[in-house]
């Protein structure tokens, strides 16, 4: 409590009953967050780990099925995710200095990012979904698959999108669940909620996971969108 | 809020708007670098060659966002710690691979059964390139 | 008796605060509690609850399996039993148990916390912890799994007509209710440690549990996505585990035994915690080894996720690789070795005191050596060809999962009951459930490693070509039955205790550890101010304690003695 005083900020108020300070409790915080990360790491593990088995198996056609995705949209959204993975990091700056305008400002773009992000991945999943190209027992392969894509077998191409809308689909579950949190997070900041303007790290936390969520796909664009022969 | 401000950097490292925007710039270049890789053609035929500089292009991307956006650069040697176990652990569900890369070595010298054809192919693909297909 | 002095002596400073337990009786006071020590006595409740339905799902089918043709169940609903015990006991029973109920309790209490670091996650996990057990009893309602607790594909992903994916997504919620436990300790034995508690001062149960926690934040989401693979597998027909689009079902098996061997230890390190604390304070000495011992347990952990494939030996998983998991888990018996080893000197001298816990510790020990070493006839690859899908695996893990975490976990109950309830039990019978239990248990699980050997395999509801098997099946249904009772005689005398047993004041065992320097039950807040920790961990004085025994002895002596001679006045 002394030193609280001495630095000239009481954040006491803000400390749960099991922590000792402010200090403690916002590093627990943080730490927690991270391990947490480590544990979507291990979750995604899993899914880039079969990635890389079957496509050892089957670089040539994944060569060939690859082609029917459309990396231009893929680029946009890759674009897109950085510009938000930027906006979070700057609304946590704004946090730190307790600018509420800016937090609901770069929190805003976030979100637009966002959305524009499910927007385009609604446009390229329903493409496929009206090609037939879509999970199931239904799986159409031919009619309408770029050119070179078509001479790969049917199983193979449902394969290859077994892995895709797996790993796409979880990523695009991780990010409706960020848009989410941080629609919470701004209504607190709207709000004036103490507990977010007088305390940086709640916002922290948000933004830690949006960046999990750029980095995951960070790797999902390069591995799907761009093969190598 | 002068003063606060100040004190608050004091305790959480604000960093310079400066620093975001340039590490969103070299993120920007490292992905038109990884699409334009993608097009050269020459490049194509080398797809070792090329998933390695794919890779190692995202690597770098995934390394600036939690050095620098995550703030992991200036956070606690805890933080830092849970970071490289979670990456580091992450390749040791690769450990399986030892699997898949030697099951191509059997059936051994001396060994009188048939090689049977199994669910998974046991000859390693990466020789074959693109026979198979037709 | 003590309790009192200290209480008379603390008196001026703190006003007397309610028990955690006094504090609110209403049902929502303990639903909505952020209270670890009320989660703690949820979890309690409720893995109880479900390690009774999987006994009575273990008991059908030693009952099946006394006669030859198995008169009881039809096949089809004898595969349905195995599976539901198998699920049950472990997804529902021996993975949270220990961690959940005296981790919940005690870590916080061992390193000076006033609670975990994040209560309402812990709630959280309780609460995911019974929607998914719900969701496998309504798939056990509706007909049940018959893919054995393993889920193999390609039989779980296309074959099976059975409740397979509501289970799954029942273990998928379970498996976060367990990354939730885990993840709170880790931030907690790292950031909310009391003044002065360093590292090297951290009881070995702290350890294990750190170990334990490593392990699950960094195995259970890889099971927890694979099994989500095999529900969408079956409800989409994607195809990663599906030989018909070229998918591989051994990655099934590589996935699954990426968490599942992990698990093991994620059972058994608590356990081990526990033997440590009791061998310790039940032989009035500190720990011998300390640091191999909570190295060992990060030794586990480390080591433990590269020894997955002794599973898979049989399962086309190349053999080259069957070579190096083989020597690997020959290597991850060295740190549980390593425990055994220390806990046994920790006894050698020491002043051993036979109460009811400390019978568990030496059952434990008894038992988990012959599981441990049966474990590595099975990663000797020849014998494991031979072994594999016998009984004999049956034995093995029952000797490590029963005869490990079953009977730490009943030996840290006893320990700490009085600090849970503030109530003794009566000792004696606490020695004789021990006692009924060891005999049950070897006489249930002992034939079966004869069974495995001789070629029965498991998971079979009749064995009617193989009648002379019979001899064996039987002995361990008498057993099972003895081991039922011996399990259900605590709780007859733990459940008496509560309302009449004695009150145990802070420090009924004379053990060491801030758990024993806290009210009996707690306060909600554990202390009432943060303790200052200023001596090393298990702080005995050997000499002294030896004593202090001799005197307890010979006042002993001099009482049965009298008690002889006034005897021998009556006759
Ligand atoms: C001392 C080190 C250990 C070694 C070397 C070891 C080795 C093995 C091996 C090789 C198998 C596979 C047998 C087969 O299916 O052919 C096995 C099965 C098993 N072990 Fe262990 N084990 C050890 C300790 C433990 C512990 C501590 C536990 C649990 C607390 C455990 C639980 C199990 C279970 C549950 C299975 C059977 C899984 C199944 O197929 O359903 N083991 N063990
Ligand atoms: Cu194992």
């Amino acid at each position: 409590m002394a030193t609280e005083a001495a630095h000239g900020h009481d954040q006491q108020w803000l400390v749960h009953h099991q922590y000792e300070d402010y200090e403690q409790q916002s590093e627990s915080y943080i730490v927690g967050m991270w391990a947490f990360l480590v544990t979507e790491i291990m979750f995604f593990g899993a899914l880039f780990l079969a990635y890389v088995l079957y496509r050892w198996q089957y670089q040539p056609e994944f060569y060939l099925i690859h082609k029917d995705l459309d990396w231009v949209m893929g680029g946009i959204n890759t674009t897109v995710l950085l510009f938000s993975s930027l906006a979070v990091a700057l609304a946590v700056r704004c946090a730190m200095l307790q600018d509420r305008k800016g937090v609901l400002g770069w929190l805003t773009v976030t979100q637009l990012c966002a959305a524009g992000f499910l927007v385009i991945k609604y446009f390229e999943w329903s493409h496929k979904y009206h090609k037939g190209v879509w999970l199931g027992e239904g799986f159409k392969w031919g009619e309408g698959v770029t050119k070179y894509a078509q001479d790969v077998s049917a199983n193979t191409a449902q394969l290859f999108y077994s892995l895709y809308y797996c790993m796409t689909g979880l990523h695009g579950f991780h990010v409706v669940i960020g848009i989410i949190v941080i629609g919470i997070l701004m209504r607190m900041w709207f709000k004036n909620n103490p507990l977010v303007t007088k305390d940086y790290v709640p916002t922290e936390l948000v933004g830690l996971y949006w960046h999990f969520v750029d980095l995951v796909w960070i790797f999902l664009y390069p591995l799907f969108y761009l093969m190598p022969r | 809020m002068a003063s606060d401000s100040t004190h608050l950097s004091h305790n959480h490292h604000v960093q310079p708007v400066g620093m975001y925007m340039k590490v969103f710039g070299a993120l920007v270049v490292l992905m038109v670098a990884t699409i334009a890789v993608a097009q050269v053609e020459a490049l194509k035929e080398y797809s070792l060659l090329n998933n390695f500089i794919a890779m190692g292009i995202a690597v770098t991307k995934a390394t600036l966002v939690v050095l620098f956006f995550m703030g992991v650069k200036f956070s606690s040697a805890l933080t830092k710690i849970f970071v490289l176990l979670g990456f580091s652990w992450f390749f040791m569900l690769f450990f399986m691979f030892c699997d898949y890369f030697t099951r191509s070595w059997e059936p051994v010298p001396g060994w009188t059964g048939t090689s049977q054809e199994t669910a998974m192919p046991r000859e390693n693909r990466w020789s074959e390139g693109f026979d198979r297909l037709k | 008796m003590s309790a009192v002095d200290i209480r008379t002596e603390e008196a001026p400073r703190h006003a007397p605060q309610p028990s955690y337990l006094q504090n609110g009786h209403t049902i929502k006071s303990w639903l909505l509690t952020g209270d670890h020590k009320r989660i703690a006595i949820l979890y309690l409740i409720s893995t109880g609850f479900f390690f009774f339905l999987g006994s009575i799902a273990a008991g059908a089918i030693r009952w099946q399996l006394t006669s030859p043709r198995g008169e009881l169940m039809t096949l089809e609903v004898y595969n349905k039993m195995f599976s539901a015990h198998g699920v049950i006991m472990v997804f529902m029973f021996l993975v949270p148990t220990i961690p959940a109920v005296l981790g919940n309790f005690l870590v916080p209490i061992m390193i000076g916390a006033r609670d975990l670091a994040f209560p309402r996650l812990n709630l959280a996990s309780w609460y995911m912890y019974m929607v998914g057990g719900v969701l496998i009893l309504v798939a056990m309602a509706m007909g049940g799994v018959d893919t054995g607790w393993t889920f193999y594909t390609p039989y779980s992903s296309i074959y099976s007509s059975s409740q397979v994916s509501l289970t799954l997504v029942g273990a998928f919620i379970v498996g976060f209710s367990s990354i939730f436990t885990g993840l709170n300790f880790i931030v907690t034995i790292h950031k909310m440690r009391a003044p002065g508690m360093t590292w090297d001062r951290l009881p070995l149960y702290i350890w294990s549990h750190y170990a334990t926690s490593i392990i699950i934040i960094l195995a259970t989401p890889v099971v927890a996505i694979t099994l989500l693979c095999v529900v969408l597998e079956r409800a989409f027909r994607i195809g990663i585990f599906s030989p018909e689009l070229g998918g591989d079902p051994v990655l099934f098996q590589h996935l699954f035994w990426f968490y599942s061997h992990p698990a093991v230890y994620i059972m058994v390190l608590p356990g081990m915690g526990i033997i440590s604390e009791l061998m310790s304070a039940f032989s009035r000495k500190p720990v011998f080894g300390y640091k191999f011992i909570a190295g060992s347990s990060l030794a586990i952990a480390a080591i433990g996720f590269l020894v997955w494939g002794h599973h898979m030996f049989v399962s086309s998983q190349s053999m080259y690789q069957g070579l190096v998991f083989s020597l690997l888990s020959f290597v991850v018996a060295v740190p549980s070795a390593i425990k055994v080893f220390n806990w046994t000197a920790t006894m050698w001298k020491g002043s051993v005191r036979l109460q009811t816990p400390m019978i568990y510790a030496l059952c434990f020990m008894g038992l988990f050596v012959v599981g441990g070493l049966t474990g590595l006839y099975l990663s000797t690859l020849a014998t494991d060809v031979h072994l594999t899908a016998t009984y004999f695996v049956v034995a093995h893990f029952h000797y490590v999962m029963v005869g490990g975490t079953i009977l730490a976990y009943l030996g840290g109950l006893h320990f700490w009951w009085p600090k849970m309830t503030g109530r003794m039990y009566p000792d004696s019978w606490g020695k004789l459930s021990a006692i009924i239990i060891f005999v049950g248990f070897n006489l249930t699980f002992f034939p079966q490693f004869i069974l495995g050997f001789l070629g029965m395999p498991r998971r079979y509801a009749t064995y009617a070509l193989a009648p002379q098997f019979q001899f064996y099946h039987i002995l361990s249904t008498a057993g099972a039955t003895v081991l039922g009772i011996g399990f259900l005689i605590p709780l007859f005398y733990l459940s008496w205790s509560l309302k009449h047993g004695p009150k145990a004041g802070k420090n009924p065992w004379g053990a060491k550890g801030l758990e024993w320097t806290v009210d009996s039950p707690p306060i909600t807040t554990n202390f009432y101010e943060t303790p200052i920790v200023d001596r090393p961990v298990y702080d005995y004085d050997p000499e002294e304690e030896e004593r202090q025994f001799q005197i307890e002895l010979d006042a002993e002596r001099e009482m049965r003695e009298k008690l002889a001679a006034t005897r021998g006045g009556q006759d």
